[in-house]
């Protein structure tokens, strides 16, 4: 009876094993493993956040060590450089109107497929998907020279127009589902009530739809933040530069000087991580959604 | 465009079988409506897909049976003599093997770790919501972020090399980076560091959709907690994995900018991508058809896997991001 007991209250565990000893011991074991891997995934972030408070001989005598003493001047001079705003600011705008793309434009094709049953909609969702599988990289070659021929180098419409198109398919994934599983009864009460097609969408379906809504947002912009291909090639003119391109260019422009890139670095990392803060969730279940639907 | 046309032409013919409208009369009125409010929605993004997304593949096509700098006019027509020059060539075949190599590693080694680790986050744990949090954070970095930062930490007699020197592991130092042997491995451990917690987000949704009262029948019946780990909840978490290996392989044969980053494909080749070896070629060289023959090679793998992975592996599963097309 004992080991019955035993089992019963171990019950709620999802690893309930044969002894509660064993199991505790063995929980703590794996405990240790995660908080040391947490570590190490740790390591890298706080040893930019820190060495940007060095000097470079600080680093350069112990690259291990902590600040002796501590250096506000390296975060001081990225924060008081117009470079680094400007690249926020380019990052930001660029972000913002793919996103803004990305998402009406992909709203109104999801519509269209989830709830009109028309000749060809698998094919043309299917066509949609099949998106997933570029790359920017492949696509780079045609793309430039594309944008060369519109005469879109070197403006940030160059980058974020394309950006968008390449977000369309995750958008379009992840919004169909949603919005079939909308009750038709909405739909049909909104046709008595003398409501058009497009009434109904814009005034009950995309209301109803922000929560997926904001996930492809998200995912749109931190995607759209992050690209370093695409600006590379149409942007050359420094005062257009996106944060990626601009991390890039400082690490290569100051070698000699690696407190400087610690700083400039880590502050670059400011916004992404502050927005992963804010939206964690959102990027989690927009991942997770869009894989299992 | 055309397609647009036809597309939304077509739906006049059966609007009576849009089953959530009330039925109405096939009026020729209604049926314009319904092609007008079909291309409404659908012509924009259409127009960008296939504007952004697809004509660019197109045009790597075209431009991939010409010798061609990319300037002048696109009149050296040499069929498919740079589809041939490629797949000679050995540095394209040296990195296409490192792309698999990454392949390889991802599904042997980052996938069990991934696992291990979301089995543990799992568990009814303190601070599990923080170690969650914390293996994800990577995920939101830049690929350039990451790169620039393990660029430094990996310099000779730099931050990593010291922390071997402190542990006591000195003697196994290495030229991480510049070492043609190593540097492979070095990048899959950077790629891992970045990828790992989306790995680990993505089966932590799968193990919270196997009801718990699986484990607990078998533990009732007298199953260790690693038989029914092996019985129970690996086979469930079977299509979470299988959609995990199919966008880790997607991801790998693709890689670029933390490679581009940090060794640009060297040192002498040792870690080329596919998709450095194109950049390399078609922008540096200035060699745009031959690039773009690459472009579509590249494509093309990942067309193929994509298509037999989803054939073989993904059919046995219900749900997943491509094949779940119809409901």
């Amino acid at each position: 009876m004992t080991t019955l007991d035993t089992r019963e209250a171990a019950a709620p565990a999802p690893l309930a094993g044969r002894s509660r000893g064993a199991w505790a011991s063995r929980s703590l074991t794996m405990y240790v493993v995660g908080i040391l891997l947490a570590g190490v995934t740790l390591v890298p972030m706080l040893y930019v956040i820190v060495g940007g408070f060095r000097t470079t001989p600080q680093l350069n005598a112990d690259p291990a060590g902590l600040p002796d003493p501590w250096v506000r001047e390296n975060y001081e001079d990225t924060l008081a450089s117009g470079a680094f705003w400007r690249q926020i600011w380019n990052s930001l705008l660029i972000a913002s109107i793919a996103t803004v793309i990305a998402v009406s434009v992909g709203a109104l094709a999801a519509f269209a497929l989830s709830r009109y049953a028309f000749r060809g909609r698998e094919a043309l969702y299917t066509l949609f998907t099949i998106g997933l599988l570029f790359p920017v990289g492949v696509a780079a070659l045609p793309l430039y020279l594309l944008l060369r021929q519109i005469g879109l180098l070197d403006n940030p419409l160059g980058v974020a127009i394309p950006e968008a198109a390449f977000s369309l398919p995750v958008t379009i994934v992840i919004l169909r589902p949603f919005m079939r599983e909308i009750p038709s009864e909405l739909e049909d009460a909104a046709v008595v009530d003398g409501a058009t097609r497009f009434g109904f969408f814009w005034r009950i379906l995309l209301p109803l739809s922000v929560p997926a809504l904001t996930t492809v947002s998200v995912l749109a912009f931190v995607t759209s933040w992050n690209y370093y291909l695409l600006p590379l090639l149409v942007l050359s003119d420094p005062d257009q530069i996106t944060l990626p391109l601009g991390v890039a260019a400082f690490s290569t422009e100051y070698t000699q000087d690696t407190a400087r890139i610690l700083a400039f670095t880590s502050l670059s990392m400011v916004p992404a991580l502050a927005f992963f803060v804010l939206a964690q969730r959102r990027i989690v279940g927009g991942l997770t959604g869009a894989v299992k639907g | 465009m055309a397609s647009t046309r036809t597309v939304a032409g077509a739906s006049g013919t059966d609007t009576g079988t849009a089953g959530r409208a009330p039925a109405r009369p096939a009026a020729p009125r209604r049926r314009l409506r319904g092609v007008l409010e079909l291309t409404f929605f659908l012509a924009p993004a259409l127009s960008l897909y296939l504007g952004f997304v697809l004509l660019p593949i197109l045009l790597a096509a075209w431009y991939s049976v010409y010798d061609w700098n990319g300037i002048g006019p696109l009149d050296d027509f040499v069929g498919l003599e740079n589809y041939r020059r490629t797949l000679s060539d050995p540095v394209f075949r040296g990195a296409f093997w490192h792309n698999a190599i990454f392949v390889v590693l991802s599904v042997g080694l980052q996938l069990p770790l991934a696992l291990g680790l979301a089995l543990l986050l799992n568990r009814r744990l303190r601070g599990r919501g923080a170690l969650r949090s914390i293996f994800f954070a990577p995920y939101v970095l830049s690929e350039v972020t990451t790169a620039v930062i393990w660029l430094l930490m990996l310099q000779p007699e730099g931050f990593v090399d010291k922390v071997f020197d402190v542990v006591g592991l000195g003697g196994l130092v290495q030229l991480w980076l510049a070492d043609s042997k190593i540097v492979i491995y070095t990048l899959f451990v950077v790629i891992t560091w970045k990828y790992i917690g989306f790995a680990i987000i993505l089966l932590l949704a799968g193990l919270q959709g196997i009801p718990a009262e699986l484990r607990e029948a078998a533990a009732l019946d007298g199953a260790s907690a690693w038989q029914s780990t092996r019985h129970i909840t690996l086979p469930l978490l079977g299509p979470t994995i299988r959609i995990w290996c199919f966008l880790s392989i997607i991801g790998c044969l693709q890689l670029f900018d933390l490679i581009w980053i940090m060794t640009l494909g060297g040192p002498a080749n040792a870690s080329n991508t596919m998709a450095t070896y194109l950049i390399d070629h078609g922008f540096r060289r200035y060699e745009f058809g031959y690039g773009s023959a690459v472009a579509v090679i590249m494509f093309t793998i990942s067309f193929v896997f994509a298509v037999l992975y989803q054939r073989f592996v993904l059919r046995r599963d219900t749900e997943g991001a491509l094949t779940r097309m119809v409901r």
